[in-house]
């Protein structure tokens, strides 16, 4: 057994152990940001820039900011006796307005009531560890717009009816923007089917449904429905405006949404349709249970993408006298009582704070998901 | 149609094409239930093609196929019933990599034969004790190794309890260690009775379980005979170049 043989150049006689991989002290695992004078040289250079950018940023919101004050007096340098950045009491005395536009203040509850019952659906639908998943969607799904729909609308169950042009605010941009999320995905997977289908009529309806969308800008597609439609339509059908602009903003995103999952059923190898068929299953099934489910995960990321690019795309329903929360913004700046050279930075700033904070909340999520999908078919996870 | 009982596979002049590439040429093959084929030939000779006619995954354009007394046809019920009767067993595996190997194994009986979920896992777990790997049930396809993989594929096509079964070159895609157990699973499977129809070039294997071997190439069938005299006295002189290659 010690002896190495004559008739071998080589032959292991012992294997040798697994040792830990070198740890994070190691060389690779160095910051390199001071390890030389250019580097140096080059971190200082950055640390000045973003200190260029930060602090202002800083001064303005906080250190300078006006908190309290009951008008445009208190957001003045000659009043306050200094130089005057943010001026907060403006946002306050117009938040009610921000989030609910002119919706009746007597009705508001009604609003509130909505956004509660959909953060109360969509929260454990989004944490994968919560059970009941199945009803949850159906609920949120199937029911919620409809209940959402009554409580917002009214005109039944004792409510009174609030028409949709005194809506406003962050009340219209979540209304737009949900309404094309959870339209779109649902249509764009089946346009995206049916560009793929075998039967050319209905894969050359698809594709000029497709490229039709695609090709116009989405502030044409809202002006033609607002002001356009109606002159085509007879007199005596009247579509609600902000009905006309959900379906065109839902259409327009479904056609993106499309290629997207075309790109993802692109992806997915011919072997997974022939196991599926070779097994029995048909059409539908084969869609459902096997390609969908892969093909669906593989474009979370560009799926992501067009629901942020449509939140912030909500904000063109501006441009058709629907005043979302930017619109109601601009509305506040009119207002003579708040007039102050920091009013329309302030808003612009909590505008753009509320929009980072749906946008990076669905990024974050989405990437979430691709991890949590991501570990479950690797190799090493036990 | 007259005696579909004994008869599992019938092809009759059966051509295909690809374009204007002809695939097949007159393929005339009856394969009795029971029976264990194996074909072999040169790659592009139309082995791969031929057994995928037989589940439609691939469509002749002239001849006839009957399966099991069910003709295959344009006709979508047909090729469902087909389909329901036949598994197939892949190169490249294709397992479903989103599914558990469990839930790769109770997919089709579950929304094709209408099976509750309790009983297909029950019938997902006798079929791979079967193939001696029930404790991986739990795992995705990517965890496993490429002979594993191979072996739930087999345990997957059974579930759907066929009456007979194709293997598309099974072990081509294998490490050599792992073509092995594989084979063995087959072996045991020709061992109760199964209807088998195999392209391998796994001469092993179709000495030991083949009742026929079949040599096809550029699309045609040249010669057909049992194990022992095809590979001791092979008469066309394709067939002994190609055995000339591979043994």
């Amino acid at each position: 057994m010690s002896d190495i043989p004559a008739n071998a150049d080589f032959v292991r006689l012992q294997l040798s152990a697994s040792l830990p991989p070198p740890g994070k002290g190691a060389r690779q695992g160095r910051w390199n940001l001071f390890s030389g004078w250019l580097n140096t040289a080059l971190t200082l250079l950055c640390l000045y820039l973003i200190w260029l950018l930060v602090w202002p940023a800083v001064k303005f919101i906080f250190i300078d900011a006006v908190w309290t004050g009951a008008s445009r007096e208190a957001c003045l340098a000659e009043t306050a006796g200094r130089a005057v950045g943010a001026c907060w009491p403006f946002i306050a005395a117009k938040f009610s307005q921000f989030i609910y536009g002119f919706y009746p203040e007597g009705g508001r509850w009604r609003v509130d009531l909505t956004f509660l019952l959909s953060a109360a659906l969509l929260l454990p639908l989004l944490i994968p560890r919560l059970p009941y998943k199945g009803a949850n969607a159906l609920v949120f799904f199937g029911i919620f717009p409809i209940a959402a729909f009554f409580l917002l609308v009214g005109g039944g169950f004792g409510l009174p009816y609030v028409e949709t042009r005194s809506w406003g605010g962050l009340l219209i941009t979540l209304v737009v923007a949900v309404t094309g999320i959870v339209v779109s995905l649902p249509l764009g997977i089946l346009l995206a089917l049916a560009r793929r289908s075998a039967m050319p009529a209905v894969q050359a309806a698809a594709v000029i449904f497709i490229e039709f969308w695609r090709g116009v800008p989405l502030i044409a597609v809202l002006f033609f429905a607002t002001y356009m439609l109606p002159l085509f339509l007879p007199p005596t059908w009247s579509i609600d405006a902000l009905l006309r602009v959900l379906v065109g903003v839902a259409l327009f995103a479904s056609a993106y949404m499309a290629e997207v999952v075309r790109g993802g059923l692109q992806a997915i190898p011919r072997g997974q349709y022939e196991a599926a068929s070779a097994l029995g299953l048909g059409y539908a099934a084969t869609m459902g249970l096997v390609i969908l489910p892969q093909a669906l995960r593989l474009v979370i990321p560009g799926i992501v993408n067009i629901f942020i690019g449509l939140f912030k795309d909500t904000t063109l329903v501006l441009t058709v006298a629907i005043f979302d929360l930017l619109g109601q913004l601009r509305a506040a700046f009119a207002d003579p009582n708040w007039a102050s050279p920091a009013t329309l930075f302030t808003g612009f700033a909590f505008a753009g704070l509320i929009y980072f904070v749906f946008c990076f909340g669905m990024s974050r999520y989405s990437l979430f998901v691709e991890r949590r999908l991501c570990t479950e078919h690797s190799r090493d996870v036990e | 149609m007259s005696n579909a009982s004994e008869t599992a596979v019938e092809m009759t002049g059966v051509h295909k094409w690809y374009g204007a590439f002809h695939a097949l040429k007159d393929i005339n093959l009856k394969v009795a239930r029971g029976e264990r084929i194996v074909i072999c030939g040169p790659s592009g000779s139309g082995k791969s093609t031929l057994i995928r006619c037989i589940n439609r995954l691939e469509e002749h354009q002239r001849g006839r196929i009957i399966v099991d007394g069910v003709e295959v046809t344009d006709d979508l019920r047909n090729i469902d019933k087909v389909r329901r009767d036949v598994g197939m067993v892949f190169q490249q595996f294709n397992l479903f990599p989103h599914l558990t190997v469990l839930e790769n194994c109770t997919l089709a009986p579950i929304w094709v034969r209408r099976i509750r979920k309790k009983d297909a896992e029950e019938i997902a777990m006798r079929y791979l004790e079967r193939v001696r790997i029930p404790e991986q049930a739990g795992k995705y396809p990517g965890q496993l190794s490429g002979g594993q993989q191979q072996r739930v594929a087999i345990a997957r096509a059974l579930c759907m309890s066929p009456k007979i079964m194709l293997f598309d070159e099974p072990t081509s895609a294998l490490d050599p260690e792992m073509v092995k157990e594989v084979l063995d699973t087959m072996v045991a499977l020709a061992r109760d009775g199964m209807t088998m129809i195999v392209v391998s070039h796994e001469m092993g294997f179709a000495r030991e379980v083949a009742n026929r071997v079949v040599f096809m190439d550029e699309g045609q069938i040249i010669e057909m005979n049992e194990p022992e005299a095809f590979f001791s006295s092979p008469q066309h002189e394709r067939t002994k170049l190609f055995l000339s290659q591979i043994l």
